[in-house]
C-alpha cells in the first residue's frame, strides 16, 4: 500500500511550483492533466484550486477525483477570466504546446497576481549536441516525441524566455533551472550555464 | 425502447390522474402568498414531493433533485402511477451513486405539474372548477420559489447539492443564482441558460398539436369529460425525437418494418420507428395532463437566466455566487448542445466562480442523462464526493 504522501508524489517541476505557492491561496492550473498538482496542493497546502485541461480523459479524471476542472484550452479560454482573479496561475510544461505563447503569457500575469510556469529548455546541452552532431531533431527525456507527431510547436530556450519577459514588461521574481538529475540552479547569476545544463526551467512571474 | 405497438393513438377519456398516489403533499402559501412573475398571487396551494433517506440532525445532507418537463417526484424506487422504476432509479437509492443511506434526497413535483402540485388540472377555489387556461402562466423562477417555500416549510435552510437535467438543470441554475447562500453545490446537466429559437419552435409545434385537437375544448376539456389525447401524443412524439440522437434512432430502428414483411402502401405504422413513437405518445397521455404540458413548455421558453438576473449578461447573473458548479453535457445532445453548457461555463469563469465542466461522449442524445452512462456517473460521483468532503460531510 502506498501512503497518501507517496500517492501524491508529483513530477519534479510540479514540486518546485508547489513550493512557490503560499498555503491557502487561490490558484488556477492551466493544462492540469490528471490533476496531480491540484490534488497535492488541495491536500498539502489547502489551496483553493481550479484547472483547465484540453483532453476529455484528463478532465473526467480530475472531476472524478473531486477537483474543479473544466475542459478548455490555454489559447482560447483564458480570455474569459477577469483580472487578478487568482493568487497564482500555473502553466506546467504547456507553454511550448500553445499556438500563441506570448498571448498566453500575457493572460497568465493578467489573471494571476503571480504566474508560475515550467517548460523544457531547448538550450539544454543534450538538445544542442543531438542537433549539432546527430543532425536530427532532438529527443530527450523531457522532449520524447518525434518531430512529426509532437504537440510541442513553440520551443524556446531559457534565454529566449527571459528576453520575452523583458519585452513584455514581466518581472521575474524567481527563475530556476533543473538539470537532468533534478538539481536546482538559480537563473540570473549564470545565464549561460543555466541555459546549457537546465533540462527544464521554472519561473515565478508577475506583471511589472 | 423495446415496447412497441402497431396500433393507433388511443382516443377518449381514461380516468386521468384523479385518485393517484402522489406521495407526500403539503399546503403552502398559507400565511404569505406566492407572488408569481406574471403578477398573480397563489395562496393555499399544494406541493407534492418525495423524499428518500433520513435528514441528519444538522440538516446538512440535503440533495435536491429537480425534475424535467415530463418527469415527476418519483425519482427512486417504483413510481406508483406508472408502476415502473422512478426516472433516476439507476442513480438514486440505497448504496447507489446518490446513496440514500447517506443523503436526504428530496424531489418536488414542479409548479404547474400534474402529479399533486398545483397546476391547471387542479380545482380553482374561485370557481370550484378545474383551472384550465385560467391557471396563471408560470416561470422556472416561480417553480424554484415554490420549492424554496417547501424547504422553508420542512425547516431546511441549505441544500448540499442541487441536481437536475434538461428543465431540471434550468431550475438548478435558477436556484444557485436566486439563492446562492442556500446552495453549496449545483449540477446542471444537459441544459441551457435560455431557450434557443429551435427549442421554442419544437415546443410551439407540440402546443399547436394539443390546441388543434377538438377534444382540447379551449383548454376546458375536463368540463367536457374529454382529453386531447391525440394532440398530446403528437406533442410527445415530436419532443421524443428531440431527446434522441440521429445515430441512436438509426441504429435502433433503421428502416426495419413493424410486424410485416413488406410495406403496406398505406398509412399504418409500417416502420418500427413509427410504431415506437406511437407507443411513446400513447403511454404519455395516460400519465400527463395536456394543459400542464402547455404551461411547462411555456415556462421553459420564457427561461432566460441572463435577462432575468444579469441585465442581459450571463456572467453578471453569476456574480457573487460561490456555489460549486459541475456543468455536464453530452456530445450527441442536439436539443441542449455542449455549446450551451460551455456558455454557462464561460460566464462562470468570467466571474472566477468555482466550476467543473465535462462533456461526456455518448451516442444517446439528450436522454443520455437518464440512461446508463458510466463516464457520466464517474464524473458525477467524483464531483459529489469532492463537494461532500469540502462541505464537511465525511464519507462513510
Amino acid at each position: 500500500m502506498m501512503t497518501d504522501a507517496q500517492k501524491r508524489a508529483i513530477r519534479i517541476d510540479l514540486q518546485l511550483i508547489a513550493e512557490m505557492v503560499e498555503p491557502g491561496s487561490r490558484l488556477l492550473d492551466v493544462g492540469c492533466g490528471d490533476g496531480a498538482l491540484l490534488d497535492y496542493l488541495h491536500h498539502d497546502k489547502q489551496v483553493d484550486g481550479r484547472g483547465i485541461e484540453l483532453s476529455a480523459e484528463g478532465v473526467n479524471a480530475c472531476v472524478s477525483a473531486g477537483l474543479s476542472v473544466i475542459q478548455g484550452d490555454a489559447d482560447q479560454d483564458l480570455d474569459d477570466y477577469p483580472d487578478q482573479a487568482f493568487d497564482y496561475v500555473v502553466l506546467g510544461q504547456t507553454l511550448q504546446a500553445t499556438h500563441e505563447p506570448h498571448n498566453v503569457l500575457a493572460n497568465l500575469v493578467r489573471i494571476g497576481k503571480r504566474a508560475v510556469l515550467s517548460f523544457p529548455n531547448f538550450g539544454y546541452w543534450r538538445v544542442r549536441t543531438r542537433l549539432l552532431f546527430g543532425g536530427k531533431m532532438p529527443r530527450t527525456n523531457s522532449l520524447s516525441y518525434d518531430w512529426y507527431d509532437t504537440p510541442n510547436i513553440h520551443f524556446c530556450t531559457i534565454r529566449d524566455f527571459v528576453d520575452l519577459c523583458d519585452q513584455m514588461g514581466i518581472t521575474i521574481e524567481r527563475g530556476i533551472a533543473l538539470d537532468h538529475n533534478g538539481g536546482e540552479l538559480r537563473i540570473g547569476s549564470s545565464m549561460r550555464f543555466a541555459n546549457l545544463i537546465g533540462e527544464q526551467a521554472v519561473f515565478l512571474l508577475r506583471k511589472s | 425502447m423495446n415496447e412497441q405497438t402497431g396500433g393507433q393513438i388511443d382516443e377518449g377519456g381514461a380516468p386521468l390522474l384523479s385518485d393517484q398516489d402522489v406521495g407526500k403533499q403539503v399546503t403552502l402559501g398559507v400565511d404569505d402568498p406566492l407572488r408569481l412573475d406574471c403578477g398573480v398571487e397563489l395562496t393555499n396551494f399544494s406541493v407534492a414531493y418525495q423524499s428518500y433517506g433520513e435528514l441528519n440532525a444538522a440538516k446538512t445532507n440535503v440533495i435536491l433533485i429537480c425534475h424535467a418537463l415530463s418527469g415527476d417526484q418519483f425519482v427512486s424506487g417504483v413510481n406508483p402511477v406508472t408502476c415502473k422504476e422512478g426516472w433516476w432509479d439507476l442513480v438514486i437509492g440505497p448504496n447507489k451513486l446518490i446513496d440514500t443511506d447517506r443523503f436526504f434526497v428530496i424531489c418536488p413535483n414542479i409548479l404547474g405539474g400534474c402529479m399533486g402540485t398545483i397546476g391547471p388540472k387542479e380545482i380553482n377555489p374561485a370557481t370550484g372548477k378545474p383551472w384550465g387556461l385560467d391557471f396563471p402562466v408560470i416561470t422556472v423562477s416561480d417553480m424554484v420559489r415554490a420549492q424554496a417555500l417547501l424547504l422553508d416549510h420542512l425547516g431546511i435552510e441549505k441544500i448540499f447539492c442541487a441536481l437536475g437535467g434538461s428543465m431540471g438543470g434550468m431550475q438548478v441554475l435558477e436556484w444557485a443564482v436566486a439563492y446562492p447562500e442556500r446552495v453549496f453545490a449545483a449540477v446542471p446537466i444537459a441544459t441551457a441558460p435560455h431557450h434557443s429559437a429551435q427549442n421554442i419552435a419544437f415546443h410551439e409545434t407540440g402546443r399547436q398539436a394539443i390546441m388543434a385537437d377538438p377534444d382540447w375544448h379551449g383548454g376546458d376539456y375536463l368540463s367536457y369529460d374529454s382529453r386531447p389525447h391525440r394532440g398530446l401524443a403528437i406533442a410527445r412524439m415530436v419532443a421524443h425525437i428531440t431527446y434522441l440522437s440521429e445515430p441512436a434512432l438509426q441504429n435502433k430502428f433503421g428502416r426495419q418494418l413493424q410486424d410485416r414483411d413488406a410495406i403496406s402502401f398505406g398509412f399504418d405504422a409500417d416502420f418500427q420507428v413509427e410504431s415506437y413513437l406511437r407507443h411513446q405518445g400513447s403511454t404519455f397521455v395516460d400519465r400527463f395532463d395536456a394543459n400542464s404540458y402547455l404551461y411547462i413548455t411555456r415556462a421553459m421558453d420564457y427561461f432566460d437566466l441572463a435577462e432575468r438576473h444579469g441585465g442581459g449578461v450571463l456572467a453578471e447573473a453569476f456574480r457573487g455566487v460561490d456555489t460549486r458548479f459541475c456543468v455536464i453535457s453530452f456530445t450527441s445532445d442536439w436539443l441542449y448542445q455542449t455549446a450551451e453548457s460551455r456558455a454557462i461555463v464561460k460566464a462562470l469563469n468570467a466571474v472566477a466562480a468555482n466550476v467543473s465542466f465535462a462533456e461526456i461522449k455518448s451516442d444517446k442524445g439528450h436522454d443520455a442523462f437518464l440512461l446508463e452512462e458510466p463516464e457520466f456517473w464517474k464524473v458525477l460521483s467524483g464531483f459529489i464526493e469532492g463537494a461532500a468532503e469540502r462541505y464537511g460531510l465525511v464519507s462513510q
